[in-house]
C-alpha cells in the first residue's frame, strides 16, 4: 500500500521569544488624538511595572511567518481524515465561519441594550427551540462553555431539585464506559459517583441498575449511544427504574450525531442532557476549543436553569434574570455566542430532513469500517454499531505491536489516528468514529491502510515501532516532560 | 444534502457490505419504542446563498459597537484587533484540529500554547500557567477550589469589588462541594477594597481571598500591601484581571505577591462576540502545578533529540483521575489563547505598553471632559481605562437619551450594587475618538 | 519479576520488611511495571498516622496515577525523600533504594493479613 504520506518542505521555527529582537515594531497601537497622560503622575509609581522582560518584538511579516510555519507542522480536518472516536470530527462548514464574523453577530457588547441586540436573542431564542425539539425536552440554557461545562450545569440543578423537595441526594451512578469528564463534574456537583461495571457486557442492565438505585441517589449519568458505539437498548426499562426510585436521568450527549432525527432523548426518558455543538453540530474544535455546552431539561428541572433565560414577549426578545429557583450562573454573560451563530447556521443549513440523513450516514460509514475491518481487528463487540465502532489490538499483541504503534504507523500513512486507549473497559481500545461527512472512497482507502499495517505488524512490526518516521518530529518522551518540566520559555 | 457525500451507489455498497437490505433495517438496531416516529420539526433547509442572506438579515437586527459610540467595558472590552488576528486563526490547520493528544501531528497547536503559557506569565509575573479556561469567571471559581486543595480550608473571601457576574459564578461552583462565602465591602470613598475590612474579614480558616484589579468600579487596588495582610493568617491571594491591557502598565501581579493569577484574555484578539467565546487564563507559582486545573503543555525532546512538545501532568486531570481530577475540564478555549498570542506578539512589548498608556490617556481625558460637564468621578482611587461616575437623575434615563444620540453610555450600577443608584460604569479604549468623548459629555451636561 | 521470598506483599501491590516493630514499605515490581515510568510520587510526612488500607500517599506515570495503600496501620517513622525528587528509582529498584516509608506497626495482629510472595505472585496471575 503506497502511503498519502509523502515529502514537503517543513520549515523549522524557533520559538517566538529566540526570534525577538527588541526594539523592532510590529502593529504598532493607534495614533492618539488626546493630551497624553503620564502614567507616573495619574496612578503613581508604586502601581508602574518595568519593561517586560524577553517579550517578543517582531516585524508583523515575521510573526505570520512565525505562525504560518506553525500551522504547517499540525493536521487539521481540513488536512486529510480525522476518525478521532467520541470527538465527532464532522466537517467544519465555511459558511458558519463567515456567518459567525458579520459585524453584527462579531461586534456586540454584551452588556448593550436589548434593543440593540434583537438578532443575537432571536437567533438564541431559536437555537434553543431546534435543540430543544432535537431532543424532547422542554428547555434549554445555551450558556455553558462547553461539555464538561454542561454536565456540571446539569449536574447542580439535579442537586438544587433534590435540595428544594428538602431531601437532597448525595449519589449518582455511573457506568464504568463513561468520560472521565462525568465522575469529576459529578464531584464537583457535590456528588458521591457510585460506579456500575459494564464490563464484558458492552451495555447497562435493568438489574445493574436496580442493584444500586436507592432514595440517596440522583440518578443516573448514561452516555448513550455509549462510548462503545452501541444504544443502550433498555434506556426506557433503566430510566422506569431510576423514576420508580424519585432518581432522574441525566443522559451525555457527547454522542448524538449518532441518534439525532431518530430518537428523541426526552421520549426514552431521559431528563437532563448535555450537548456538544463542536461535535453533533458541526463547529470547529480549534485545537482543544472553544466549544459550547448547552444543557436541554425537562419540566421538572425547568426553574433551575442558569440566568439568564431568553423570553419572548409580545414579538420582542429579552434576558430573563426574575428566576428565583435557578443554581445562578455558569459563567459570565450568556455562554459562546460566536459557537451557537456557527450551530445555528448548520442546523439552517441542514434542515430536520438534513439533520437526520446526517444521523444515517454517520451510521453507514460506522458499519461499513466495522463490518470491513473485523477480521482484521478484533472488535470489541461484535454487533451493529452507532456512529463508532470500537476495536482492539488483540490480534497484533502476539506480533508485540500495541494499539500506540497503530496509532503512530497511521500518520505516516497520512491519517490522525482514532481515539486509542478508550474506553477504558476495552483493553487497547481503537475507536473510530467516521463520521457522515467522508466519502466511501477515504473509507475504502483507510481500510485498505489499516488492513495494510496489521500485515506490517506481522511481517516488518518494526517498520510500526519506528513510526511515525514522516513527520516534523518524531515520537516524543513525555516521561521526560513530566520528570523535568519545562512549562514555559525563559531567557 | 449538503456536507453529506454519499450517492445512491455508495449507500447500496455500504449496505451490500453490511449485509443489510436498506438503511431502516441498518438502524433497526434502535428499539421501535424509542424511535422517533415523525420528521424533526426544523425548517427545511436553505442553500448556502440563502442562508448567508438569513444570516445577514439576522445579524443586521443588531446595533454594534462600531455603529454606536461605545462606553461599555465591564469584563467586555472594545479594542481593535489587527488583521494578522483572524489570517492566523483562520488558517484551518488550527481551528479545525481537535485537542492535540496526538504531538507528532499537532506540534503548531502545542509551539503555539506553549508560547501563550510563557506570554502569560510575562504579563502576570507568575511562574507557570495552563492552556486556557473558559473565561475569567471560571477562572476564578477554578482558583477557589484549587486555593481549598491547597491549603486545606474552606474559607472563600471575595471582595465585593469583584466583577458581579464572577462572585455568581463562585457561588454557583461552591454549591457542590460547599459553600463558605463572604464577601469584603469596598471603600466608599475611595471605591478601593480597604485594608482593614480585609484584615477583619480572614481567618485561620480563610483559604483565599480574591481581589480584581482594577476592580469592578475601575480602581486600581494596592495588591502588595493586601497580599501582605492576606499571607499573615497563610490565605492565598488569588487576584482578578478583567481587562488584560492593564498587563502592559500595572506592575505585575508576581511582583506584588499574588498566589493564584487568573482573569480574563479577551481584550487580547478575541471579538466582543455578545459575550463569549472569551479566553480565561490561570498563572501560579512553581509550588502549586500539581494543584492547577486545565491543560499545560511542557517541552521535551522526540527519540531523536530535537525539541518536542507534549500535554504533560495529565494525571491531574479528567481522563485519568475521573472524580479525583484537578477539574472536570475538557475542551477549553485553544483558540482563542492563539488569537491573543498573535495580538501580544503583533504589539510587542512597546507597543503592549503604549497600547496601555492610550487607554490611560483616552479615559484620564474623558474623566476630565465630564468633570468639566460637571459629571464628577464617584471614587479618589487611581483608574485605567474604566471608571464610576455620579450622573444627575436616573441612569436609565440617561442612558436612553444618549441612545437617541447614538451613544451607549455605560453601564448602570444600580442592578448590580443597589447603594450606587444614580452610577455609571464608563469605560474608554483606543477605540472611542476625541470626537465620541466630546460628545458623551456634552450630552451629559 | 522478582518477588523476594523475605517480603510480605498485599493485593494492593505493597511490599513490607518487617524489622522488629518497624515496617519498611515499599511498592512491587509488578506495580511499578503496570505503572510505565514512575514521575511523581507523594508521601506522608514523618509523624504521620497510617490506617490499613487507607491511602498514604500518591505514585504516577504519564499516563496512569494510583494511590498508595497503607498494608499496616501504625505510625511514619521515616520518609524515603530521595525518591521523591528522583522517581525513577520506583521503576529501577522497588525494593531497595525505592523504600517509601517506614511505619512503627501499631497493632502485629495485623500482619497476619500480609501474603507470602508465593501467595501473592498467584494472586497477579490470577488478576491478569
Amino acid at each position: 500500500m503506497e502511503s498519502n504520506g509523502t515529502k514537503g518542505l517543513v520549515l523549522d521555527e524557533p520559538l517566538i521569544f529566540e526570534k525577538s529582537s527588541p526594539g523592532r515594531v510590529g502593529i504598532g497601537p493607534a495614533h492618539s488624538d488626546v493630551p497624553e497622560s503620564d502614567p507616573k503622575k495619574t496612578l503613581g509609581q508604586k502601581f508602574l511595572r518595568d519593561d517586560i522582560e524577553g517579550f517578543p518584538d517582531l516585524s508583523e511579516m515575521d510573526a505570520v511567518r512565525h505562525y504560518t510555519r506553525l500551522s504547517q507542522w499540525n493536521f487539521g480536518l481540513d488536512s486529510g481524515f480525522y476518525p478521532l472516536g467520541s470527538c465527532t470530527m464532522k466537517y467544519n462548514p465555511k459558511i458558519n465561519e463567515a456567518a459567525s464574523r458579520l459585524p453584527g453577530f462579531a461586534q456586540l457588547h454584551p452588556y448593550q441594550p436589548e434593543d440593540l441586540s434583537q438578532g443575537a436573542l432571536e437567533l438564541m431564542h431559536s437555537l434553543e427551540a431546534y435543540l430543544s425539539e432535537i431532543t424532547g425536552l422542554e428547555a434549554v440554557t445555551l450558556q455553558p462553555s462547553a461539555g464538561a461545562h454542561g454536565e456540571l450545569c446539569g449536574l447542580l440543578m439535579m442537586a438544587a431539585y433534590f435540595k428544594a423537595k428538602g431531601k437532597p441526594r448525595t449519589k449518582i451512578i455511573i457506568p464504568d464506559t463513561a468520560h472521565g469528564t462525568n465522575p469529576a463534574s459529578s464531584h464537583l456537583a457535590g456528588f458521591k459517583v457510585v460506579p456500575v461495571k459494564t464490563e464484558g457486557k458492552g451495555a447497562l442492565t435493568v438489574e445493574m441498575v436496580k442493584a444500586v438505585m436507592d432514595e440517596d441517589t440522583a440518578g443516573l449519568m448514561l452516555t448513550n449511544p455509549n462510548t462503545i458505539g452501541l444504544f443502550e437498548k433498555n434506556i426506557k426499562e433503566i430510566a422506569e427504574v431510576v423514576h420508580s426510585k424519585g432518581g432522574l436521568m441525566y443522559c451525555d450527549g457527547a454522542n448524538l450525531n449518532a441518534i439525532m432525527g431518530l430518537v428523541k432523548l426526552g421520549d426514552i426518558g431521559v431528563d437532563v442532557v448535555q450537548l456538544n455543538l463542536h461535535k453533533t453540530f458541526s463547529t470547529p474544535h480549534g485545537g482543544g476549543g472553544p466549544g459550547s455546552g448547552p444543557v436541554c431539561v425537562g419540566k421538572a428541572l425547568e426553574p433551575y436553569l442558569p440566568c439568564p433565560r431568553i423570553k419572548k414577549e409580545n414579538g420582542k426578545f429579552s434576558l430573563d434574570f426574575n428566576r428565583p429557583k435557578t443554581i445562578g450562573r455558569m459563567k459570565s454573560f450568556y455562554g459562546n455566542f460566536s459557537i451557537m451563530v456557527r450551530a445555528y447556521s448548520y442546523i439552517r443549513r441542514m434542515g430536520g430532513v438534513g439533520l437526520k440523513r446526517a444521523t444515517e450516514a454517520a451510521i453507514l460509514n460506522a458499519n461499513y469500517i466495522k463490518e470491513r475491518l473485523k477480521g482484521t481487528y478484533h472488535l470489541a463487540f461484535d454487533e451493529p454499531c452507532m456512529h463508532e465502532a470500537v476495536f482492539s489490538d488483540k490480534f497484533q499483541e502476539s506480533c508485540g505491536v500495541s494499539t500506540m504503534d497503530i496509532a503512530k504507523r497511521l500518520i505516516d500513512y497520512g491519517y490522525h489516528p482514532p481515539t486509542v486507549y478508550f474506553p477504558l473497559v476495552v483493553h487497547g481500545a481503537i475507536m473510530i468514529e467516521p463520521t457522515e461527512t467522508e466519502t466511501i472512497d477515504t473509507l475504502d482507502r483507510f481500510i485498505d491502510v489499516m488492513k495494510t499495517i496489521a500485515e506490517e505488524a506481522k511481517t516488518n512490526p518494526q517498520i510500526l515501532k519506528e513510526a511515525p518516521t514522516k513527520t516534523k518530529i518524531r515520537r516524543v518522551d513525555e516521561t521526560r516532560a513530566a520528570r523535568e518540566p519545562i512549562l514555559r520559555w525563559k531567557k | 444534502m449538503p456536507y453529506i457525500p454519499h450517492t445512491a451507489k455508495d449507500i447500496e455498497k455500504i449496505l451490500k457490505a453490511v449485509g443489510a437490505g436498506s438503511v431502516e433495517e441498518l438502524i433497526s438496531q434502535l428499539p421501535a419504542a424509542s424511535r422517533l416516529k415523525g420528521p424533526l420539526a426544523i425548517p427545511d433547509g436553505l442553500s448556502e446563498q440563502e442562508l448567508l442572506g438569513h444570516m445577514k438579515a439576522l445579524s443586521s437586527k443588531n446595533s454594534t459597537v462600531e455603529e454606536y459610540s461605545s462606553f461599555l467595558g465591564a469584563g467586555a472590552y472594545n479594542h481593535y484587533i489587527p488583521s494578522v488576528v483572524d489570517a492566523i486563526i483562520s488558517r484551518s490547520e488550527f481551528y479545525t484540529s481537535y485537542t492535540p493528544y496526538q504531538p507528532e501531528l499537532s506540534q503548531g497547536t502545542l509551539q503555539a500554547i506553549f508560547e501563550y503559557q510563557t506570554l502569560v506569565c510575562q504579563l502576570t509575573g507568575m511562574d507557570v500557567a495552563n492552556a486556557s479556561l473558559y473565561d475569567g469567571a471560571t477562572a476564578v471559581a477554578e482558583a477557589c477550589l484549587m486555593a481549598k486543595r491547597i491549603t486545606n480550608r474552606e474559607g472563600i473571601v471575595l471582595a465585593n469589588a469583584l466583577h458581579p457576574e464572577y462572585r455568581e459564578t463562585v457561588a454557583t461552583y461552591l454549591t457542590g462541594t460547599g459553600d463558605h462565602l463572604s464577601t469584603i465591602d469596598y471603600s466608599a470613598t475611595t471605591g478601593a477594597t480597604s485594608l482593614d475590612a480585609i484584615e477583619s474579614a480572614i481567618s485561620d480558616k480563610t483559604a483565599c481571598v480574591v481581589i480584581q484589579h482594577p476592580n469592578f468600579f475601575g480602581s486600581l487596588e494596592d495588591i502588595e500591601a493586601i497580599a501582605g495582610v492576606v499571607h499573615k493568617k497563610k490565605a492565598l491571594l488569588v487576584v482578578a484581571v478583567t481587562e488584560a491591557v492593564s498587563f502592559g502598565l500595572l506592575k505585575s501581579l508576581g511582583d506584588c505577591g499574588c498566589d493564584i493569577a487568573v482573569g480574563e484574555n479577551q481584550s487580547f484578539g478575541n471579538s466582543l462576540s455578545y459575550g463569549g467565546p472569551y479566553l480565561g487564563f490561570m498563572a501560579t507559582k512553581t509550588e502549586f502545578i500539581r494543584q492547577m486545573p486545565g491543560r499545560l503543555i511542557g517541552q521535551t525532546v522526540d527519540k531523536e533529540g530535537r525539541r518536542a512538545f507534549c500535554l504533560t501532568f495529565a494525571t491531574r486531570e479528567q481522563h485519568i483521575r475521573r472524580e479525583k481530577a484537578t477539574s472536570n475540564i475538557c475542551t477549553n478555549h485553544g483558540l482563542c489563547a492563539l488569537a491573543a498570542s498573535v495580538h501580544m506578539v503583533s504589539l510587542g512589548s512597546g507597543g503592549l505598553r503604549k497600547l496601555a498608556a492610550l487607554n490611560l490617556s483616552k479615559a484620564e481625558y474623558l474623566k476630565k471632559k465630564l468633570k468639566e460637564s460637571g459629571v464628577e468621578a464617584a471614587f479618589t482611587s487611581p483608574t485605567f481605562n474604566e471608571f464610576t461616575v455620579k450622573v444627575k437623575g436616573s441612569p436609565d434615563g440617561v442612558l436612553k437619551k444618549l441612545l437617541e444620540k447614538k451613544i451607549i453610555g455605560g453601564l448602570n450600577l444600580e442592578k448590580y450594587y443597589p447603594e450606587l443608584g444614580n452610577h455609571l460604569l464608563i469605560c474608554a479604549t483606543e477605540m472611542n475618538s476625541k470626537e465620541e468623548m466630546d460628545a458623551l459629555a456634552a450630552a451629559l451636561k | 519479576m522478582e518477588f523476594p521470598k523475605d517480603l510480605k506483599y498485599t493485593k494492593e501491590h505493597e511490599w513490607v520488611k518487617v524489622e522488629g516493630n518497624i515496617a519498611t514499605v515499599g511498592i512491587t515490581d509488578y506495580a511499578q511495571d503496570s505503572l510505565g515510568d514512575v514521575v511523581y510520587v507523594e508521601l506522608p510526612q514523618e509523624g504521620a498516622t497510617v490506617t490499613k488500607h487507607e491511602p498514604f500517599g500518591v505514585v504516577e506515570s504519564v499516563k496512569a496515577v494510583s494511590d498508595l495503600y497503607a498494608p499496616l496501620s501504625g505510625s511514619v517513622t521515616e520518609v524515603n525523600d530521595a525518591i521523591v525528587d528522583s522517581p525513577e528509582a520506583i521503576n529501577e529498584d522497588p525494593y531497595g533504594d525505592a523504600w517509601m516509608i517506614k511505619v512503627e506497626i501499631a497493632n502485629t495482629g495485623e500482619l497476619g493479613d500480609l501474603l507470602t510472595a508465593d501467595e501473592y505472585q498467584k494472586f497477579i496471575e490470577e488478576e491478569k
